[in-house]
């Protein structure tokens, strides 16, 4: 009888030709050269430029970022360090009113859509006015709860659907947050509601110290999708023409009415998890280490656009320098916002305060005033 | 008026707010076709569509998600938690979210949310069905939890926590859906959340309680009576924020207080309400405030509910230690 069954149905082999099925899309390889002309996107030489530029950018940020953290003068700090091509090309597929929901390490995709960096870093400093997002900037503040940005993608989406805009809601989480409750939650509301959301999951091999082979037993976090019944892609996170291209093929399906998507990038944290102690040393390897620095995102998009003329060394220190010089500038600003109070803390808990933060308020404005 | 039960009340009050607000969306798990497990959206997803009364895939959690990000896309969620007792799976999503937005993003973002869920003991449902959890929630800064004891409170109190512009937790007592009947207007009215209602007036003692345990107290009171004393009966109704102006009045007139929940003792809303009077109005006191509540146990299984749960009979106890302390 088992025979029978495994000669009409056979489980195991079900799984593996699904599983098989997720090969990584791949447009530029780590030496920087085209292996897959036909699905290079149409960007024009100036986007190509910006991208580049916005990569660099982040590259410095992070790393003045966690020197400020070094010096005490920044907070909690998540390094961004080898995942620039997943969160700023994904990000450049987006329009200026699609929302999205960052994860903590998704602070420099928020800022090029529209938060300060000045309030970027005031979030990092644990200041609230760091979280108060200028008027028609769809962003959220950075999620701290690992996955729970994939439900309320879900409901944001769901919500523009409603409002039948041509938007689309993103949100990103990592490798151990496509273990939770809430990716999965996620992911099947939106496919089930047909919501336009774009769900990604930046598979940087460690959650924390935590191997991806110990997450999960799938052969890819991609597959996943396949459950929830929404399209699904693995794509190289460290080359940013596939991962624009994947994220914006996501985005025309959704305006379209398509649903949602899951995109897995495959790309590495060069740094730690975060500046609060981690240290990669307990868990990782040399050899780990260099051969993901082999794949960087930056050096291979650096030698593609430089073979086509569009980017130089004099290009990069330009950027460099603009770059240092505005988050100077954002330190400054930052600097300059008043201390934060209790009473301003207890004036943002409602609309109207109730009776017992109204007192609490009398008793904090006297003491602040002191 | 019509006369309603609480069940009806509630839909009635849910018809006037997806009629008044176009915002208004009414979600959760079998409240469509089917009108809700306990039918309090009867009728809802037909007289205003799929588009605003709609069914959700199974998971509480997804549920309050989706909460936040409409309201994020400027809508007024009003979600069914099938179960209060469910609210383990979707703690994050209320705790962790809904209250925190506004204060988290600084008055950018606000969660015009009121879930709404069935509780409470007495009616012989399986594990996870009755708990009262009203004290985890009151505990988490940024919520409001409305528990009505009446089919005119459930109307009047439902539509103001839907207009509130934060997030509310709308408990209601499955024992209490069909066993009350009263008149009912039909049109839109509001009760403001954070005030409570003084059932009967009385001089001797005060006794507080909410939901299900107003109706108990009031059963009490009333044998009170017959022994010559004179019971006030407050219901809560809102449990937070508590009304305290009105608790601190009637302790002032009566000196005498009791407190009852049908909720576990340790910790919780009647220890709360106890805090308060000592605070504010020990020199009025005559005798201690003591409260009436079931054992510290998990929720007991059907067949010892009804001598685990709190009922008149010990409410009488309890007023009669303090009336005579």
């Amino acid at each position: 009888m088992g025979e029978k069954f495994l000669n009409q149905f056979d489980p195991a082999a079900t799984l593996e030709s699904i599983e098989n099925q997720f090969e990584m899309f791949q447009i530029l390889n780590e030496e920087g050269k085209v292996v897959n002309e036909e699905a290079v996107p149409n960007l024009s030489d100036e986007e190509l430029v910006e991208l580049m530029s916005r990569m660099v950018y982040t590259r410095i940020l992070d790393q003045r970022s966690i020197s400020l953290n070094r010096q005490g003068r920044l907070g909690f700090y998540a390094p961004t360090a080898g995942q620039e091509a997943s969160q700023l090309a994904s990000h450049f597929a987006l329009e200026k009113n699609d929302w999205i929901l960052p994860g903590y390490r998704d602070v420099p995709q928020i800022v090029y859509h529209g938060l300060p960096l000045w309030k970027a870093f005031l979030f990092s400093r644990g200041h609230f006015v760091g979280n108060q997002i200028p008027e028609g900037v769809n962003v959220l503040p950075p999620q701290i709860i690992i996955g729970a940005q994939y439900v309320q993608a879900a409901g944001v989406a769901l919500g523009i659907k409603k409002r039948g805009t041509a938007d689309v809601a993103i949100t990103y989480t990592g490798d151990g947050g496509s273990s939770q409750g809430d990716f999965y939650e996620g992911i099947n509301f939106a496919g089930a509601f047909k919501a336009p959301a774009i769900f990604i999951v930046q598979n940087n091999q460690f959650a924390i110290s935590t191997p991806r082979d110990v997450q999960t037993a799938a052969k890819t976090i991609a597959q996943k999708g396949i459950a929830a019944g929404i399209p699904s892609v693995l794509v190289d996170g460290m080359d940013p023409l596939a991962v624009y291209v994947a994220t914006k093929d996501a985005r025309d399906r959704a305006v379209r009415g398509e649903g949602p998507s899951l995109i897995e990038t495959m790309c590495y944290r060069y740094g730690p998890h975060t500046m609060s102690g981690d240290d990669p040393t307990r868990y990782r390897t040399s050899d780990i280490d260099n051969e993901w620095a082999a794949k960087d995102p930056i050096v291979r998009f650096r030698i593609y656009l430089e073979g086509k003329g569009l980017w130089n060394e004099q290009k990069e220190t330009e950027v460099i320098e603009q770059a240092k010089e505005e988050i100077k500038e954002a330190i400054k600003k930052a600097d300059e916002t008043p201390k934060q109070k209790v009473t301003d803390l207890i004036s943002n808990m409602y609309e109207e305060k109730p009776f017992n933060l109204q007192e609490q308020y009398e008793i904090f404005e006297a003491k602040e005033s002191k | 008026m019509a006369q309603m039960t609480m069940i009806q009340a509630i839909t009635d009050a849910l018809r006037c707010e997806l009629r008044d607000d176009e915002n208004v969306l009414v979600f959760g798990e079998d409240v469509g076709v089917n009108g809700g497990v306990f039918r309090a959206t009867e009728g809802l997803q037909k007289e205003f569509g799929v588009d605003r009364v709609f069914d959700t895939p199974l998971a509480e959690s997804g549920i309050g998600g989706l909460a936040v990000g409409l309201s994020l896309t400027g809508f007024r969620s009003v979600p069914e938690i099938q179960f209060f007792g469910f609210v383990y799976e979707v703690m994050d999503s209320i705790s962790g979210q809904l209250a925190r937005y506004r204060y988290r993003t600084g008055n950018t973002f606000n969660m015009p949310v009121t879930i709404r869920s069935p509780f409470g003991g007495g009616v012989h449902t399986p594990e996870m069905h009755s708990d009262s959890l009203e004290g985890l929630m009151a505990q988490q800064p940024g919520l409001k939890v409305v528990i009505p004891s009446t089919p005119y409170d459930a109307k009047g109190l439902l539509i103001s926590s839907i207009r509130d512009n934060d997030p509310v937790i709308f408990l209601e007592h499955l024992k209490l859906y069909r066993s009350v009947k009263e008149e009912v207007p039909e049109e839109s009215y509001t009760i403001p959340l954070g005030k409570a209602d003084v059932k009967r007036e009385g001089k001797d003692l005060s006794i507080f309680a909410y939901g299900l345990m107003v109706h108990e107290s009031l059963k009490a009171a009333q044998e009170l009576e017959k022994e010559g004393y004179s019971v006030e009966v407050v219901d809560l109704r809102t449990v937070q924020p508590l009304d305290i102006e009105t608790i601190i009045a009637s302790v002032e007139k009566t000196n005498r207080a009791i407190v009852v929940q049908e909720a576990q003792k340790q910790a919780g809303i009647a220890a709360n309400v106890v805090a308060e009077i000592t605070e504010r109005a020990i020199l009025s006191l005559e005798a201690p405030v003591l409260r009436v509540a079931a054992p510290d146990t998990i929720y007991p299984f059907p067949q010892a509910e009804n001598i685990w749960l709190p009922n008149y009979k010990d409410i009488l106890e309890t007023a009669k230690k303090v009336l005579t302390f």
